[in-house]
Protein backbone atom coordinates (compact mmCIF):
# COMPACT_ATOMS: atom_id res chain seq x y z
CA UNK A 1 0.00 0.00 0.00
CA UNK A 2 1.47 3.55 -0.73
CA UNK A 3 1.62 6.03 1.87
CA UNK A 4 -0.40 9.38 1.83
CA UNK A 5 1.91 12.07 -0.18
CA UNK A 6 1.31 13.67 3.41
CA UNK A 7 3.18 11.65 5.23
CA UNK A 8 6.21 11.82 3.54
CA UNK A 9 9.08 14.00 5.10
CA UNK A 10 9.00 17.72 4.18
CA UNK A 11 11.72 20.32 3.99
CA UNK A 12 9.67 23.05 5.50
CA UNK A 13 6.64 21.28 7.05
CA UNK A 14 6.52 19.27 9.80
CA UNK A 15 8.99 16.15 9.84
CA UNK A 16 7.92 13.10 12.04
CA UNK A 17 10.88 11.32 11.62
CA UNK A 18 13.04 14.38 12.34
CA UNK A 19 11.00 14.84 15.43
CA UNK A 20 11.12 11.48 17.14
CA UNK A 21 14.90 12.43 17.25
CA UNK A 22 14.20 14.90 19.92
CA UNK A 23 12.75 11.94 22.23
CA UNK A 24 15.07 10.03 24.32
CA UNK A 25 12.66 7.51 25.14
CA UNK A 26 11.54 6.49 21.46
CA UNK A 27 15.03 5.25 21.27
CA UNK A 28 14.62 1.99 24.09
CA UNK A 29 13.54 -1.18 23.34
CA UNK A 30 10.77 -3.05 24.46
CA UNK A 31 11.69 -7.09 25.05
CA UNK A 32 14.16 -6.92 22.72
CA UNK A 33 12.66 -4.83 20.54
CA UNK A 34 12.19 -1.21 19.00
CA UNK A 35 9.26 0.86 21.09
CA UNK A 36 6.49 1.13 19.24
CA UNK A 37 4.65 3.50 21.52
CA UNK A 38 1.01 4.00 20.88
CA UNK A 39 -0.22 5.19 24.07
CA UNK A 40 0.36 9.23 24.21
CA UNK A 41 -3.84 9.41 24.85
CA UNK A 42 -2.43 8.45 28.60
CA UNK A 43 0.65 9.96 28.79
CA UNK A 44 2.84 11.58 25.77
CA UNK A 45 6.65 11.04 25.87
CA UNK A 46 8.92 14.27 26.51
CA UNK A 47 11.22 15.84 24.32
CA UNK A 48 14.72 16.57 25.33
CA UNK A 49 13.37 20.21 25.46
CA UNK A 50 11.28 19.54 28.25
CA UNK A 51 13.98 17.37 30.38
CA UNK A 52 16.43 20.06 29.65
CA UNK A 53 14.12 22.52 31.18
CA UNK A 54 13.30 21.07 34.09
CA UNK A 55 16.61 19.95 34.41
CA UNK A 56 17.70 23.99 34.43
CA UNK A 57 15.21 24.76 36.64
CA UNK A 58 16.99 22.37 39.95
CA UNK A 59 20.48 22.85 38.63
CA UNK A 60 20.45 26.67 38.12
CA UNK A 61 17.29 28.21 38.83
CA UNK A 62 15.59 27.06 41.48
CA UNK A 63 13.91 28.64 44.71
CA UNK A 64 10.35 28.69 46.04
CA UNK A 65 8.18 31.82 44.47
CA UNK A 66 6.68 35.00 45.00
CA UNK A 67 8.47 34.98 48.89
CA UNK A 68 12.15 35.49 48.06
CA UNK A 69 13.78 38.90 48.36
CA UNK A 70 16.74 37.72 46.86
CA UNK A 71 17.61 37.41 43.26
CA UNK A 72 17.36 33.07 42.79
CA UNK A 73 13.93 33.42 44.19
CA UNK A 74 12.78 36.16 41.91
CA UNK A 75 14.16 34.26 38.83
CA UNK A 76 12.25 31.02 39.59
CA UNK A 77 9.16 33.41 39.89
CA UNK A 78 10.10 35.46 36.45
CA UNK A 79 9.73 31.65 35.15
CA UNK A 80 7.16 30.34 36.81
CA UNK A 81 4.76 33.47 35.77
CA UNK A 82 6.45 33.64 32.17
CA UNK A 83 5.10 29.62 32.23
CA UNK A 84 1.41 31.11 33.05
CA UNK A 85 1.57 33.75 30.54
CA UNK A 86 2.98 30.61 27.83
CA UNK A 87 -0.33 29.01 28.62
CA UNK A 88 -2.35 32.13 28.48
CA UNK A 89 -0.85 32.79 24.66
CA UNK A 90 -1.59 29.11 24.21
CA UNK A 91 -5.21 29.23 24.54
CA UNK A 92 -5.41 32.80 23.58
CA UNK A 93 -7.20 33.25 27.23
CA UNK A 94 -7.72 37.22 27.93
CA UNK A 95 -5.72 37.51 30.87
CA UNK A 96 -2.89 35.58 32.51
CA UNK A 97 -4.70 35.88 35.74
CA UNK A 98 -7.39 33.42 34.48
CA UNK A 99 -4.64 30.90 33.72
CA UNK A 100 -4.51 28.60 37.18
CA UNK A 101 -1.88 25.74 37.67
CA UNK A 102 -3.41 23.00 39.42
CA UNK A 103 -2.00 18.93 39.33
CA UNK A 104 -4.28 18.09 36.43
CA UNK A 105 -7.36 18.25 34.58
CA UNK A 106 -8.51 16.20 37.31
CA UNK A 107 -7.81 18.57 40.28
CA UNK A 108 -8.68 21.25 37.79
CA UNK A 109 -12.55 19.99 37.62
CA UNK A 110 -12.89 18.95 41.49
CA UNK A 111 -11.44 22.75 42.15
CA UNK A 112 -14.54 23.75 39.97
CA UNK A 113 -17.36 20.87 41.71
CA UNK A 114 -16.10 21.99 45.12
CA UNK A 115 -15.55 25.55 44.90
CA UNK A 116 -18.22 27.10 42.27
CA UNK A 117 -20.35 23.85 42.80
CA UNK A 118 -20.83 24.14 46.58
CA UNK A 119 -21.17 28.08 46.56
CA UNK A 120 -23.66 28.35 43.74
CA UNK A 121 -25.59 25.23 43.33
CA UNK A 122 -28.48 23.69 45.32
CA UNK A 123 -30.78 20.93 45.60
CA UNK A 124 -32.60 20.31 42.30
CA UNK A 125 -30.07 22.42 40.25
CA UNK A 126 -29.09 20.47 36.92
CA UNK A 127 -25.45 19.64 35.25
CA UNK A 128 -25.41 18.40 31.66
CA UNK A 129 -22.42 15.87 31.03
CA UNK A 130 -22.24 13.52 28.24
CA UNK A 131 -21.99 10.03 27.59
CA UNK A 132 -18.38 10.47 26.47
CA UNK A 133 -16.60 11.61 29.65
CA UNK A 134 -13.54 10.12 31.40
CA UNK A 135 -14.39 9.15 35.01
CA UNK A 136 -12.42 12.58 36.29
CA UNK A 137 -15.59 14.51 35.28
CA UNK A 138 -18.18 12.14 36.42
CA UNK A 139 -17.25 11.33 39.74
CA UNK A 140 -16.31 15.36 40.77
CA UNK A 141 -19.91 15.73 40.03
CA UNK A 142 -21.38 12.85 41.97
CA UNK A 143 -19.36 14.05 45.01
CA UNK A 144 -20.55 17.49 44.43
CA UNK A 145 -24.37 15.34 43.88
CA UNK A 146 -24.21 13.45 47.30
CA UNK A 147 -23.13 16.66 48.94
CA UNK A 148 -25.91 19.15 47.86
CA UNK A 149 -28.31 17.21 45.97
CA UNK A 150 -28.05 18.21 42.11
CA UNK A 151 -29.08 16.48 39.60
CA UNK A 152 -26.82 15.07 36.77
CA UNK A 153 -28.09 14.81 33.53
CA UNK A 154 -26.06 13.15 30.20
CA UNK A 155 -26.49 13.85 26.98
CA UNK A 156 -26.51 10.28 24.68
CA UNK A 157 -24.08 9.23 22.09
CA UNK A 158 -25.17 7.32 18.54
CA UNK A 159 -23.52 4.12 17.41
CA UNK A 160 -20.70 5.60 16.09
CA UNK A 161 -20.01 7.45 19.21
CA UNK A 162 -20.75 11.42 18.17
CA UNK A 163 -22.81 13.43 20.69
CA UNK A 164 -26.28 13.69 19.72
CA UNK A 165 -26.80 17.48 19.59
CA UNK A 166 -30.70 17.73 19.53
CA UNK A 167 -30.59 15.64 22.46
CA UNK A 168 -28.67 17.54 25.07
CA UNK A 169 -30.39 21.08 23.42
CA UNK A 170 -33.57 19.11 24.91
CA UNK A 171 -31.62 18.59 27.82
CA UNK A 172 -30.90 21.97 28.72
CA UNK A 173 -34.04 23.56 30.49
CA UNK A 174 -34.41 26.08 33.32
CA UNK A 175 -33.00 24.03 36.33
CA UNK A 176 -29.74 23.63 34.05
CA UNK A 177 -26.81 25.56 36.11
CA UNK A 178 -23.47 23.91 34.56
CA UNK A 179 -22.59 21.99 31.53
CA UNK A 180 -19.38 20.06 32.12
CA UNK A 181 -18.23 18.53 29.03
CA UNK A 182 -15.16 16.17 27.21
CA UNK A 183 -13.51 18.35 24.10
CA UNK A 184 -12.02 15.32 22.90
CA UNK A 185 -13.11 11.66 24.32
CA UNK A 186 -9.98 9.78 25.61
CA UNK A 187 -11.84 6.36 24.67
CA UNK A 188 -12.64 6.53 21.23
CA UNK A 189 -11.63 10.23 19.77
CA UNK A 190 -14.44 11.75 19.19
CA UNK A 191 -14.30 15.38 18.74
CA UNK A 192 -17.81 17.16 20.53
CA UNK A 193 -18.47 20.37 18.97
CA UNK A 194 -17.89 22.52 21.55
CA UNK A 195 -18.67 26.51 19.42
CA UNK A 196 -22.90 24.51 19.65
CA UNK A 197 -22.33 23.49 23.00
CA UNK A 198 -21.19 26.37 24.27
CA UNK A 199 -23.61 28.34 22.12
CA UNK A 200 -26.79 26.43 23.23
CA UNK A 201 -26.04 26.75 26.99
CA UNK A 202 -25.05 30.53 26.61
CA UNK A 203 -28.39 31.06 25.29
CA UNK A 204 -29.70 29.55 28.91
CA UNK A 205 -27.22 31.19 30.82
CA UNK A 206 -25.40 28.43 31.60
CA UNK A 207 -21.49 28.27 32.16
CA UNK A 208 -19.89 25.06 30.32
CA UNK A 209 -16.59 23.66 30.97
CA UNK A 210 -14.77 21.83 28.63
CA UNK A 211 -12.52 18.91 29.36
CA UNK A 212 -9.63 19.59 27.13
CA UNK A 213 -7.25 16.70 28.15
CA UNK A 214 -7.17 15.00 24.41
CA UNK A 215 -8.46 18.48 22.56
CA UNK A 216 -5.08 20.39 23.20
CA UNK A 217 -2.45 18.11 21.96
CA UNK A 218 -3.94 17.58 18.47
CA UNK A 219 -5.39 20.96 17.74
CA UNK A 220 -5.16 24.49 18.14
CA UNK A 221 -7.53 25.99 21.08
CA UNK A 222 -8.72 29.40 21.49
CA UNK A 223 -10.94 29.52 24.72
CA UNK A 224 -12.21 33.07 23.31
CA UNK A 225 -13.27 31.88 20.17
CA UNK A 226 -15.42 28.45 22.18
CA UNK A 227 -16.40 31.48 24.88
CA UNK A 228 -16.27 28.36 27.41
CA UNK A 229 -16.22 29.50 31.14
CA UNK A 230 -13.87 26.78 31.64
CA UNK A 231 -11.04 24.85 30.19
CA UNK A 232 -8.95 21.95 31.92
CA UNK A 233 -5.93 20.41 30.80
CA UNK A 234 -3.27 18.16 31.85
CA UNK A 235 0.48 18.80 31.32
CA UNK A 236 1.75 14.94 30.43
CA UNK A 237 -0.83 14.74 27.61
CA UNK A 238 0.76 17.56 26.31
CA UNK A 239 4.57 16.56 26.15
CA UNK A 240 4.98 17.78 29.64
CA UNK A 241 6.03 16.88 33.02
CA UNK A 242 3.30 15.16 34.90
CA UNK A 243 2.03 16.62 38.00
CA UNK A 244 0.74 19.94 36.84
CA UNK A 245 -2.28 20.85 34.80
CA UNK A 246 -4.02 24.03 33.40
CA UNK A 247 -7.79 25.76 35.11
CA UNK A 248 -8.76 28.17 33.00
CA UNK A 249 -11.36 29.95 33.93
CA UNK A 250 -13.26 33.54 33.19
CA UNK A 251 -11.86 35.88 35.79
CA UNK A 252 -15.83 37.06 36.50
CA UNK A 253 -16.52 33.51 37.40
CA UNK A 254 -13.41 33.12 39.57
CA UNK A 255 -13.18 36.32 41.12
CA UNK A 256 -16.92 35.14 42.60
CA UNK A 257 -15.55 31.97 43.13
CA UNK A 258 -14.81 30.94 46.99
CA UNK A 259 -11.18 29.58 47.54
CA UNK A 260 -10.87 25.67 46.97
CA UNK A 261 -7.97 24.97 49.33
CA UNK A 262 -6.20 27.21 52.24
CA UNK A 263 -2.61 27.78 52.89
CA UNK A 264 0.17 29.60 52.21
CA UNK A 265 0.51 32.01 49.35
CA UNK A 266 -3.12 32.16 48.24
CA UNK A 267 -4.04 34.86 51.46
CA UNK A 268 -3.06 38.72 51.33
CA UNK A 269 -3.44 38.77 55.06
CA UNK A 270 -4.11 36.46 58.45
CA UNK A 271 -5.45 36.31 62.01
CA UNK A 272 -7.05 34.05 63.63
CA UNK A 273 -10.02 35.79 63.72
CA UNK A 274 -10.05 36.64 59.84
CA UNK A 275 -8.42 36.31 56.63
CA UNK A 276 -8.13 38.15 53.20
CA UNK A 277 -7.73 36.00 49.73
CA UNK A 278 -5.23 36.74 47.78
CA UNK A 279 -6.60 37.88 44.50
CA UNK A 280 -6.75 35.71 41.56
CA UNK A 281 -5.27 33.64 40.55
CA UNK A 282 -3.29 33.09 43.87
CA UNK A 283 -6.20 32.75 45.57
CA UNK A 284 -6.34 29.12 43.92
CA UNK A 285 -2.95 28.44 44.34
CA UNK A 286 -2.39 27.41 47.96
CA UNK A 287 1.10 25.73 49.00
CA UNK A 288 4.20 25.74 47.03
CA UNK A 289 3.09 24.39 43.20
CA UNK A 290 4.94 22.35 40.96
CA UNK A 291 7.13 24.75 39.78
CA UNK A 292 9.37 22.91 37.85
CA UNK A 293 6.67 21.17 36.28
CA UNK A 294 4.91 24.40 35.57
CA UNK A 295 8.12 25.82 33.40
CA UNK A 296 8.34 22.32 31.88
CA UNK A 297 5.07 22.76 30.87
CA UNK A 298 6.06 26.08 29.67
CA UNK A 299 8.66 24.39 27.44
CA UNK A 300 6.41 21.95 25.68
CA UNK A 301 4.36 24.48 24.66
CA UNK A 302 7.33 26.25 23.17
CA UNK A 303 8.36 22.61 21.53
CA UNK A 304 4.80 22.23 19.79
CA UNK A 305 4.79 25.97 18.96
CA UNK A 306 8.01 25.68 17.54
CA UNK A 307 6.85 22.99 15.44
CA UNK A 308 3.43 24.29 14.55
CA UNK A 309 0.34 22.36 15.95
CA UNK A 310 -1.77 22.56 12.82
CA UNK A 311 1.15 20.80 10.95
CA UNK A 312 1.42 18.21 13.42
CA UNK A 313 -2.45 18.19 13.56
CA UNK A 314 -2.59 17.08 9.99
CA UNK A 315 0.06 14.89 10.42
CA UNK A 316 -1.48 13.32 13.28
CA UNK A 317 -4.63 12.72 11.00
CA UNK A 318 -2.68 11.51 8.08
CA UNK A 319 -1.14 8.87 10.27
CA UNK A 320 -5.12 8.29 11.46
CA UNK A 321 -6.58 7.84 8.62
CA UNK A 322 -3.39 5.70 7.37
CA UNK A 323 -4.31 3.15 10.55
CA UNK A 324 -8.01 3.39 9.88
CA UNK A 325 -7.58 1.86 6.38
CA UNK A 326 -4.93 -0.59 7.63
CA UNK A 327 -6.61 -2.05 10.66
CA UNK A 328 -9.86 -2.96 8.19
CA UNK A 329 -7.83 -5.35 6.67
CA UNK A 330 -7.40 -7.05 10.02
CA UNK A 331 -10.16 -9.98 9.79
CA UNK A 332 -12.19 -9.87 12.44
CA UNK A 333 -11.23 -6.17 13.63
CA UNK A 334 -14.12 -3.87 14.64
CA UNK A 335 -13.23 -0.08 15.07
CA UNK A 336 -15.49 1.44 18.38
CA UNK A 337 -15.99 4.73 17.62
CA UNK A 338 -16.47 6.07 14.16
CA UNK A 339 -17.17 9.30 14.50
CA UNK A 340 -16.80 11.83 11.30
CA UNK A 341 -14.25 14.11 13.77
CA UNK A 342 -11.59 12.06 15.86
CA UNK A 343 -8.76 13.04 17.09
CA UNK A 344 -5.96 10.48 16.15
CA UNK A 345 -7.30 7.95 18.55
CA UNK A 346 -7.96 4.22 17.35
CA UNK A 347 -10.66 2.33 19.53
CA UNK A 348 -11.08 -1.88 18.57
CA UNK A 349 -12.30 -4.97 19.56
CA UNK A 350 -11.20 -8.36 17.74
CA UNK A 351 -13.85 -11.02 17.41
CA UNK A 352 -10.56 -13.30 18.33
CA UNK A 353 -8.95 -12.18 21.13
CA UNK A 354 -10.06 -10.22 24.33
CA UNK A 355 -8.21 -6.25 24.52
CA UNK A 356 -5.95 -7.85 27.51
CA UNK A 357 -4.74 -11.08 25.39
CA UNK A 358 -4.26 -8.45 22.21
CA UNK A 359 -2.27 -5.97 24.50
CA UNK A 360 0.06 -8.86 26.04
CA UNK A 361 0.74 -10.39 22.52
CA UNK A 362 1.39 -6.31 21.40
CA UNK A 363 3.53 -5.65 24.22
CA UNK A 364 5.74 -9.06 23.19
CA UNK A 365 6.42 -7.47 19.80
CA UNK A 366 7.31 -3.97 21.63
CA UNK A 367 4.40 -2.31 21.02
CA UNK A 368 2.72 -0.51 23.53
CA UNK A 369 -0.82 0.38 23.29
CA UNK A 370 -3.76 0.74 25.94
CA UNK A 371 -6.09 -2.26 26.92
CA UNK A 372 -9.52 -1.79 29.09
CA UNK A 373 -12.53 0.35 29.90
CA UNK A 374 -10.04 3.52 29.57
CA UNK A 375 -12.06 5.23 32.68
CA UNK A 376 -14.73 5.72 30.79
CA UNK A 377 -16.88 2.43 31.92
CA UNK A 378 -20.79 3.99 30.93
CA UNK A 379 -19.02 4.66 27.60
CA UNK A 380 -17.92 0.89 27.64
CA UNK A 381 -21.53 -0.07 28.57
CA UNK A 382 -23.22 2.40 25.89
CA UNK A 383 -21.46 -0.20 23.23
CA UNK A 384 -21.63 -3.53 24.84
CA UNK A 385 -18.44 -4.58 25.36
CA UNK A 386 -16.20 -4.77 28.87
CA UNK A 387 -13.38 -2.92 27.35
CA UNK A 388 -11.34 -2.22 23.71
CA UNK A 389 -7.71 -1.79 23.08
CA UNK A 390 -6.83 1.60 22.13
CA UNK A 391 -4.32 2.85 19.72
CA UNK A 392 -3.40 6.38 19.95
CA UNK A 393 -1.23 8.71 17.42
CA UNK A 394 1.41 11.07 18.72
CA UNK A 395 3.25 13.42 16.94
CA UNK A 396 6.19 11.47 16.77
CA UNK A 397 4.13 8.66 14.95
CA UNK A 398 4.71 7.03 11.64
CA UNK A 399 3.03 5.07 9.10
CA UNK A 400 5.83 2.34 10.06
CA UNK A 401 4.47 2.57 13.68
CA UNK A 402 1.12 1.74 12.23
CA UNK A 403 2.69 -1.27 10.29
CA UNK A 404 4.48 -2.31 13.28
CA UNK A 405 0.79 -2.50 15.03
CA UNK A 406 -1.05 -4.30 12.20
CA UNK A 407 1.86 -6.99 12.02
CA UNK A 408 1.50 -7.91 15.74
CA UNK A 409 -2.76 -7.98 15.22
CA UNK A 410 -1.69 -10.56 12.57
CA UNK A 411 0.76 -12.76 15.77
CA UNK A 412 -2.51 -12.06 17.79
CA UNK A 413 -4.43 -13.87 15.27
CA UNK A 414 -1.95 -16.48 14.57
CA UNK A 415 -2.24 -17.34 18.14
CA UNK A 416 -6.05 -17.20 18.45
CA UNK A 417 -7.17 -17.53 14.66
CA UNK B 1 12.93 -11.40 25.26
CA UNK B 2 9.33 -12.06 26.23
CA UNK B 3 7.74 -15.57 25.24
CA UNK B 4 4.47 -15.43 24.81
CA UNK B 5 4.37 -19.32 24.28
CA UNK B 6 4.74 -20.08 28.04
CA UNK B 7 1.66 -17.46 28.57
CA UNK B 8 -0.61 -18.65 25.56
CA UNK B 9 0.04 -22.51 25.97
CA UNK B 10 -1.74 -24.85 23.69
CA UNK B 11 -4.14 -26.14 26.92
CA UNK B 12 -4.00 -22.69 27.80
CA UNK B 13 -6.01 -21.39 24.20
CA UNK B 14 -7.70 -24.78 24.13
CA UNK B 15 -9.79 -24.05 27.14
CA UNK B 16 -10.33 -20.27 26.77
CA UNK B 17 -12.02 -21.33 22.99
CA UNK B 18 -13.70 -24.25 24.48
CA UNK B 19 -14.42 -23.66 27.64
CA UNK B 20 -15.26 -26.81 30.05
CA UNK B 21 -18.48 -26.62 32.50
CA UNK B 22 -19.33 -22.91 31.35
CA UNK B 23 -22.96 -21.95 31.07
CA UNK B 24 -25.97 -22.35 33.91
CA UNK B 25 -26.23 -24.93 36.82
CA UNK B 26 -29.51 -25.91 38.23
CA UNK B 27 -30.04 -26.59 41.37
CA UNK B 28 -26.68 -24.79 42.77
CA UNK B 29 -26.58 -24.15 46.38
CA UNK B 30 -23.67 -21.73 46.35
CA UNK B 31 -22.46 -19.05 43.83
CA UNK B 32 -20.54 -15.84 43.65
CA UNK B 33 -20.17 -13.17 41.43
CA UNK B 34 -15.92 -11.98 40.69
CA UNK B 35 -15.04 -8.90 39.04
CA UNK B 36 -11.85 -7.18 37.86
CA UNK B 37 -12.53 -3.54 38.09
CA UNK B 38 -9.03 -2.89 35.82
CA UNK B 39 -10.02 -4.76 32.71
CA UNK B 40 -13.90 -4.91 33.53
CA UNK B 41 -13.58 -8.68 33.52
CA UNK B 42 -16.91 -10.35 35.51
CA UNK B 43 -17.71 -14.07 35.83
CA UNK B 44 -20.50 -16.03 38.25
CA UNK B 45 -19.49 -19.24 39.76
CA UNK B 46 -22.34 -21.80 40.76
CA UNK B 47 -21.29 -24.93 42.61
CA UNK B 48 -23.82 -27.99 44.19
CA UNK B 49 -21.96 -28.84 47.29
CA UNK B 50 -23.10 -31.95 49.23
CA UNK B 51 -21.62 -33.35 52.31
CA UNK B 52 -18.36 -31.07 51.79
CA UNK B 53 -18.08 -32.39 48.50
CA UNK B 54 -17.72 -30.47 45.39
CA UNK B 55 -20.19 -32.15 43.51
CA UNK B 56 -20.81 -29.99 40.21
CA UNK B 57 -19.51 -26.69 39.14
CA UNK B 58 -20.50 -24.31 36.15
CA UNK B 59 -19.22 -20.56 35.13
CA UNK B 60 -20.56 -18.17 33.45
CA UNK B 61 -19.44 -14.42 32.31
CA UNK B 62 -16.90 -12.61 29.72
CA UNK B 63 -13.14 -12.76 30.12
CA UNK B 64 -9.52 -12.88 28.47
CA UNK B 65 -8.35 -16.05 27.20
CA UNK B 66 -6.22 -16.26 30.36
CA UNK B 67 -9.00 -15.68 32.46
CA UNK B 68 -11.55 -17.73 30.93
CA UNK B 69 -8.98 -20.75 30.59
CA UNK B 70 -8.02 -20.49 34.18
CA UNK B 71 -11.59 -20.93 35.00
CA UNK B 72 -12.60 -23.77 32.59
CA UNK B 73 -9.10 -25.70 34.15
CA UNK B 74 -10.39 -25.18 37.65
CA UNK B 75 -14.19 -26.34 36.77
CA UNK B 76 -12.38 -29.35 35.80
CA UNK B 77 -10.28 -30.11 38.95
CA UNK B 78 -12.48 -28.87 41.46
CA UNK B 79 -15.44 -31.59 40.79
CA UNK B 80 -14.98 -34.53 42.85
CA UNK B 81 -12.86 -32.84 45.57
CA UNK B 82 -13.88 -31.73 49.18
CA UNK B 83 -14.19 -28.10 49.70
CA UNK B 84 -11.42 -28.30 51.91
CA UNK B 85 -9.35 -29.69 48.73
CA UNK B 86 -10.83 -27.28 46.54
CA UNK B 87 -9.51 -24.40 49.01
CA UNK B 88 -5.96 -25.94 49.74
CA UNK B 89 -5.60 -26.14 45.61
CA UNK B 90 -7.18 -22.37 45.38
CA UNK B 91 -4.27 -21.59 48.06
CA UNK B 92 -1.45 -23.37 46.13
CA UNK B 93 -2.26 -21.94 42.63
CA UNK B 94 -2.24 -18.60 43.73
CA UNK B 95 0.76 -18.80 45.84
CA UNK B 96 2.80 -19.94 42.57
CA UNK B 97 1.69 -17.16 40.80
CA UNK B 98 2.31 -14.90 42.89
CA UNK B 99 5.62 -16.14 44.51
CA UNK B 100 8.97 -14.99 43.18
CA UNK B 101 10.21 -18.77 43.17
CA UNK B 102 9.50 -21.03 40.33
CA UNK B 103 7.52 -23.91 40.60
CA UNK B 104 9.24 -26.95 41.78
CA UNK B 105 9.06 -30.55 39.63
CA UNK B 106 6.83 -32.00 42.51
CA UNK B 107 4.68 -28.66 42.79
CA UNK B 108 3.81 -29.00 38.72
CA UNK B 109 2.94 -32.28 39.14
CA UNK B 110 0.12 -31.72 41.99
CA UNK B 111 -1.11 -28.59 40.07
CA UNK B 112 -1.90 -31.17 37.38
CA UNK B 113 -3.00 -29.08 33.96
CA UNK B 114 -2.80 -26.29 35.98
CA UNK B 115 0.85 -26.24 35.52
CA UNK B 116 0.16 -24.15 32.29
CA UNK B 117 -0.85 -21.53 33.70
CA UNK B 118 2.18 -20.71 35.82
CA UNK B 119 3.47 -19.06 32.81
CA UNK B 120 1.69 -15.66 33.42
CA UNK B 121 4.22 -15.40 36.96
CA UNK B 122 6.36 -13.51 33.75
CA UNK B 123 3.21 -11.36 33.12
CA UNK B 124 2.19 -9.82 36.97
CA UNK B 125 -0.30 -7.44 34.73
CA UNK B 126 -2.00 -10.73 34.14
CA UNK B 127 -1.74 -12.24 37.50
CA UNK B 128 -5.25 -11.22 38.66
CA UNK B 129 -6.46 -12.70 35.60
CA UNK B 130 -5.44 -16.07 36.28
CA UNK B 131 -6.88 -15.81 39.72
CA UNK B 132 -9.80 -14.09 39.34
CA UNK B 133 -12.04 -17.26 38.86
CA UNK B 134 -10.38 -19.09 42.23
CA UNK B 135 -11.28 -16.08 44.43
CA UNK B 136 -14.57 -16.06 43.08
CA UNK B 137 -14.83 -19.66 43.77
CA UNK B 138 -13.40 -19.23 47.27
CA UNK B 139 -16.69 -16.90 47.74
CA UNK B 140 -18.46 -18.93 46.66
CA UNK B 141 -17.40 -21.67 48.74
CA UNK B 142 -17.85 -19.33 51.78
CA UNK B 143 -21.22 -17.92 50.34
CA UNK B 144 -19.95 -14.42 50.80
CA UNK B 145 -22.58 -12.52 49.14
CA UNK B 146 -20.97 -9.27 48.03
CA UNK B 147 -18.90 -9.69 44.76
CA UNK B 148 -15.28 -10.00 44.63
CA UNK B 149 -12.99 -8.01 43.39
CA UNK B 150 -9.34 -8.48 42.38
CA UNK B 151 -8.65 -4.55 43.38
Amino acid sequence: MTKPATLDPRPHGFDAWRAREDFPILKTEAHGKPLVYLDSAASAQKPRAVIEAVRHVYEAEYANIHRGVYELSEKTTAAFEGAREKVRAFLNAPEAREILFVRGATEGINLVAQSFGRAFLKEGDEIILSALEHHSNIVPWQLLRDITGIVLRVVPVNNAGELEIDAYAELLNTRTRLVAMTHVSNAIGTVTPIHDIVRLAHERGVPVLVDGCQAVPHQKVDVQDFDCDFYVFSGHKLYGPSGIGVLYGKAKHLEAMPPYQGGGDMIRSVTFEKTDYNVIPHKFEAGTPHIAGAIGLGAAIDYLEGLGIPEIMAHEQAVLHYATERLSRIRGLRPIGTAREKASILSFVLDRAHPHDVGTVLDGEGVAIRTGHHCAQPLMERFGIPATARASFGLYNTPEDVDALAAGLEKVLEIFG
Amino acid sequence: MLDLKDLYQEVIIDHSKRPRHFGKLADSNREAEGFNPLCGDRLTVKLIVEDGLVKNVAFEGVGCAISTASASMMTDMVIGKTEAEARALFQQFQELVTRKEPPTAAELTTLDKLAALTGVRAFPSRVKCATLAWHTLAAALDQRHEAVKTE
